[in-house]
């Protein structure tokens, strides 16, 4: 790891720019010595985190820029991620229960899986909207690791 | 997004050449899965190979692709990255899809 033990990217939150935005980040973590059995886990869950963004805070408005900003410690790393766009509704994380996979194949959900994906694939998960802005934070442990 | 077809056996096999299926390109993937398979062969294999990385929106893709077929056509995933059969076995996909380490795999198991 180097002397730095942040990262800082932003973008337009457009769903072009987003992606990538989230590959940029996914590579650079990895550069900064993300572990590789939990490079998976930050991967998927940033993507989603971030889609959120793009898809519902900045729905049916100019999309503004969202930052990104990691940081790690020793063994975890938290990922900020700060909008301006609406806030989460109820100024709540949602609960993320997985949609139900139904019966039949037309009953297969095609989403509503993002918000369990990262409930699963983080440690803690807080939210704060302060000043117009909508604050996610995301921290990942890594037990094995140090 | 690109995909390549070829039929081999009465399958056929659809690769997607693209390391990433997220939700920039999950309508141009749905569209272009519509074009692909239109044949009417009764089992498509999706080889993703080349694919490091999906989101639930590139799976949202995959399903939707998997109901176009319709008809009882059968649509069977290869290649997964660890990455990619991870968000597949998280939200029970895999119990939907059946998944294949590899192309090879899949073209050699016994179709039912």
């Amino acid at each position: 790891m180097s002397n730095c033990n942040c990262l800082d990217l932003s973008f337009v939150a457009t769903e072009a720019e987003a992606s990538l935005g989230i590959a940029r980040l996914s590579l650079c973590l990895e550069e900064k010595g993300l572990p590789g059995h939990k490079a998976g886990d930050v991967k998927i869950a940033l993507a989603e985190a971030i889609n959120n963004v793009v898809e519902h805070a900045y729905a049916g408005i100019t999309p503004a820029r969202v930052q990104v900003h990691c940081r790690f410690h020793q063994n975890w790393l938290d990922i900020l991620i700060s909008d301006t766009g609406m806030p989460l509704p109820g100024f709540c994380i949602p609960e993320g229960i997985p949609a139900a996979l139904g019966e039949t194949i037309d009953e297969l959900p095609e989403g509503g899986f993002g918000w369990f994906l990262i409930h699963e694939l983080t440690s803690d998960i807080r939210y704060e909207r302060k000043g117009g802005c909508n604050r996610l934070s995301l921290r990942f442990d890594f037990p094995d690791s140090g | 997004m690109s995909l390549t077809s070829e039929t081999t056996g009465g399958t056929q096999i659809i690769t997607v050449h693209s390391d990433r299926i997220d939700a920039a390109m999950a309508i141009q993937f749905k569209e272009d899965m519509r074009n692909e398979a239109q044949g009417d062969n009764a089992r498509v294999i999706l080889n993703l190979t080349h694919v490091e990385f999906i989101d639930s929106s590139g799976l949202g893709a995959i399903v939707a692709a998997m109901k176009q077929l319709g008809n009882g056509r059968r649509l069977d995933l290869a290649g997964l990255h660890p990455f990619v059969e991870k968000v597949f076995r998280l939200t029970r996909m895999d119990t939907v899809f059946k998944l294949f380490a590899s192309l090879d795999d899949a073209l050699s198991a016994p179709t039912d």
